[in-house]
């Protein structure tokens, strides 16, 4: 019996499509997982892109559940990634299209199989978004390290707590180490001391993510990406091991390291 | 341009230290969920029961939720209520 991992926001725009990707992959690439993502931002469909599985879509999540076709049909295999599977979101019908009590069901029959069910949630907290979490038994919240996008994720902590999900985790993601250091960003231990919350890992702003993104390759699956390292770690924290917040110390520039050739100032 | 931006921002206090304030009263109103409704029929409970002792001026009555210091590093949640008095009255004396 696999687990259901729901990756929710609020705000919009943060991140959600991104980390379920990643982490989606990540679990597989590790000790190979079975892993299959479900898109259930319906309407407004994306993971497909992000995985770069756009062209083999048949059927969707509402033709599911509709019964139009079986589970089965519907998941797509990733053939670069041994044992992960994406169910697509429909692109053409309305989020209302599938019921909360529907997507439990469809998330108990997908838990037999595999050993992670991710749902990436849309944006908001309505309809999409109950719908979203009813079949979960976990939450990742993603937020950015700005006013707006924390206050969204104090208010869907407060909104998962009500439908019985206790205890989501945290994932950071953007944070500019460069923009911290001058005081300019809040830090880690700032969300983490307003949120109360656990957290489960930090991602850097990476431009990786922009390009493996253009590609439909995710950059967990990168060794250059700083983002991807991050990604890999996550899934090894899901995986129960325990793995440091790796540092996001920014290098020095090169103006910095002559100064401090010259000792006028000192190391931070 | 930005010394002339620097001038209006406090740049003592850096931009995070702000946000995180900001945010934490924010969230001060988002989990309590009071309304201003809720506020308001508060303010006018206060004038019911204080202005039998005191004439107070209503337009300056002042309720509001912040965030109060308890100790060094500890703030919590604090209704604070601002009655400007003109005149205490005669009974209030007794
Ligand atoms: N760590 C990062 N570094 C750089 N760009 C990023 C990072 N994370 C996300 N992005 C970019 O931010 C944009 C939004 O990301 P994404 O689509 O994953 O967010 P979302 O929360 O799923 O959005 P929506 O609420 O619309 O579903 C994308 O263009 C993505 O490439
Ligand atoms: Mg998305």
């Amino acid at each position: 019996m696999g687990q259901v991992i729901v990756i929710t926001s609020g705000k919009g725009g943060v991140g959600k499509t991104t980390t379920t990707a990643n982490i989606g992959t990540g679990l597989a690439l590790l000790k190979h997982r079975k892993v299959v993502m479900i898109d259930a931002d319906i309407g407004l469909r994306n993971l497909d892109v992000v995985m770069g599985l756009e062209n083999r879509i048949v059927y969707d999540l509402v033709d599911v559940v509709q019964g139009v076709c079986r589970l089965k049909q519907a998941l797509i295999r990733d053939k670069r990634f041994e044992n992960l599977y994406l169910l697509p979101a429909a692109q053409t019908k309305d989020k209302n299209a599938v019921s909360p009590e529907q997507m439990k069901n469809l998330c108990e029959q997908l838990r037999e199989d595999f050993d992670y069910v991710l749902v990436d949630c849309p944006a908001g907290i309505e309809q999409g978004f109950k719908n979203a979490i009813a079949g979960a038994d976990k939450a990742i919240i993603v937020t950015t390290p700005e006013v707006s996008a924390v206050r969204d994720a104090d208010r869907v902590i407060g909104l998962l707590e009500a439908e019985g999900l206790n205890e989501p985790q945290l994932i950071i993601n953007r944070i500019r180490p460069d923009m911290v250091k001058r005081g300019d960003m809040m830090d880690i231990d700032d969300i983490i001391d307003i949120l109360a919350i656990d957290l489960l890992g930090v991602i850097p702003e990476d431009e990786r993510i922009v390009i493996s993104t253009n590609r439909g390759e995710p950059a967990v699956a990168d060794e250059n990406s700083k983002a991807g390292q991050a990604y890999r770690n996550i899934a090894r924290r899901l995986e129960g091991e325990n793995i440091p917040i790796m540092s996001l110390d920014v290098e020095p520039t090169l103006m910095e390291r002559i100064k401090m050739l010259f000792g006028l100032r000192s190391r931070r | 341009m930005m010394d002339f931006l620097r001038l209006f921002g406090r740049e003592d206090v850096s931009s995070k230290d702000i946000a995180k304030e900001r945010l934490r009263l924010i969230l001060v109103h988002d989990r309590a969920n009071v309304s201003p409704q809720f506020l308001e029929m508060i303010k006018s409970q206060i004038i019911n029961i204080i202005s039998d002792y005191v004439d107070i001026e209503e337009e300056g009555l002042e309720v509001k939720l912040t965030r109060m210091k308890k100790g060094e590093e500890i703030t919590v949640p604090a209704l604070v209520a601002n009655i400007p008095i003109k005149r205490i009255k005669h009974v209030a004396r007794v």
